[in-house]
């Protein structure tokens, strides 16, 4: 495929890979924020092909992972109720709360759907007015604006059996939150490359500004990650940490100006609540008040709960770079992608399902 | 969840002034044929150009100089060719 193919030559990365071990005189930390960098990483084996002075950490950027429990169970919730039909993507599936999965409820007869797109949910709603549909609006940066999208849409053919449960994070907070914390030692951060294409590289200026930080905004080919890990190397041992948008067929210093409005129409920060890493100020988006008749949770009456993690999980410590996943003792042996206990076993992105699908088990 | 991919524009399809058609572009990836929504794309996409999609949706242009560039520049850095941070093709 045009524009893939050509960024996962196997000869490029492994001359990328020659100068990365040329360069590096120095031991770098490096966290990669996004749960599709960890999972591209580990995918295309480049763990092992990096020099033992850089290290990876995996950071809180799976939004799977970081939608505690309390929203699953008030989604499974809704789904019990019998004029009621849920959808969310695929991810969510299989994400335990304190009362089991959307999948456990869906096999007890609730009413669950796997939809690719916010906008099929819509589509779901307009064909079936009887029932009331609503969509477990989850996601960063690039997938809010999909939503935004689906509920203008909503609107404008004033579809009004449909509502969202609003659970969508925004980055920025949590970085903020994270470099902060004395635990965590990094020097670098592998940015978002699609988040970037929302926000811009310019929105992660301030971890240059504010911690000195190295950044560099990468794609998802394995070429992408290991140009922006030479940039990364590159800045730290010279100590002119900046940001350097390395995804630049896709990356504008901007962003995508039009998509963040649509969010802005509808979506207001709120203070969220991050699994692992508690509440975190304005790093949550609730509906602005003209569009409140589109949350499920007002609408349909849902009182958020705050239930407790699973026990014996190290998500949260994980999710900070503070532990890996064989810190934690269920690793592999309670806790499998088959039957997990946390959520970082459950995404197809997560840390710990990672190190478990590609052999981190040793 | 937030993987984009670079699909390319075959057709366009609806018209923009009814609510109910509204335009949509059709993509080709590997053979699999898709209709895109283009409500956060900023300009009208042409016949033969790179779409990057999530979700049913069209997040960005592909921007194919760029992409040339970038190839040449990653080839540099592959080749062991010095480049300064926040170098010539960001
Ligand atoms: S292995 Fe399972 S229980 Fe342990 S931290 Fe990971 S998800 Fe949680």
């Amino acid at each position: 495929m045009k524009y893939v193919d050509e960024y996962r030559s196997r000869e490029l990365v492994d001359k990328l890979c020659n100068t990365l071990h040329r360069i590096t005189t120095d031991p770098v930390r490096v966290m990669e924020v996004c749960g599709t960098h960890t999972m591209s990483i580990f995918r295309h084996g480049l763990r092992d092909m990096l020099p033992d002075k850089v290290q990876l950490i995996s950071g809180p950027g799976c939004p799977v992972c970081v939608t505690p429990s309390g929203v699953i169970d008030g989604f499974i919730e809704l789904a019990s109720r019998p004029e009621v039909t849920v959808t969310t993507f695929g991810d969510m599936i299989r994400v335990p709360g304190a009362r089991g999965s959307l999948a456990e409820a869906r096999a007890a007869g609730a009413k669950v759907e796997i939809v690719y797109s916010p906008m099929d949910a819509l589509v779901l709603a307009k064909e079936r007015p009887y029932r009331l549909v609503v969509f477990l609006s989850v996601g960063f940066e690039t997938t809010t604006p999909t939503i935004a999208a689906t509920v203008l849409e909503a609107e404008r053919q004033g579809i009004d059996n449909f509502f969202i449960f609003p659970a969508n994070k925004v980055m920025p907070p949590p970085l903020d939150a994270l470099m902060q914390d004395p635990e965590l030692q990094v020097d670098g951060l592998l940015c978002p490359g699609h988040v970037s294409i929302i926000s811009g590289s310019d929105s992660f200026q301030f971890l240059v500004d504010k911690y000195g930080l190295a950044c560099a905004v990468a794609g998802f080919e394995p070429t992408d990650i290991l140009r922006a890990i030479v940039s990364l190397v590159r800045q730290i041992q010279g100590k002119r940490p900046t940001i350097e948008n390395c995804y630049g067929r896709v990356v504008t210093r901007k962003g995508n100006v039009k998509a963040r409005g649509l969010v802005e129409k509808i979506f207001t920060p709120v203070d969220c609540r991050w699994r692992g890493l508690g509440v975190i100020e304005k790093s949550g988006l609730g509906l602005r008040k003209a569009y409140e008749h589109f949350d499920a949770t007002k609408r349909l009456n849902i009182t958020p709960v705050e239930s407790a993690e699973p026990k014996g999980c190290r998500c949260g410590e994980i999710l900070k770079g503070i532990c890996g996943p064989r810190d934690c003792p269920l690793f592999g042996r309670r806790c499998t992608p088959g039957s997990p206990v946390g959520p970082c076993m459950v995404s197809s992105e997560g840390t710990c399902a990672a190190w478990h699908r590609y052999g981190g088990l040793v | 969840m937030c993987l984009a991919i670079p699909m390319q524009v075959v057709e366009i399809k609806g018209s923009g002034d009814s609510l109910l058609n509204p335009i949509i572009a059709v993509v080709n990836a590997d053979g699999m044929k898709k209709e895109i929504r283009l409500d956060l794309v900023d300009r009208m996409p042409e016949i033969g150009e790179y779409l990057i999609i999530h979700a049913g949706f069209a997040i960005n242009c592909l921007d194919t100089e760029n992409a040339e560039k970038s190839l040449q520049l990653l080839r540099e850095i592959a080749n062991d060719i010095e480049e300064e941070p926040g170098g010539k093709f960001t």
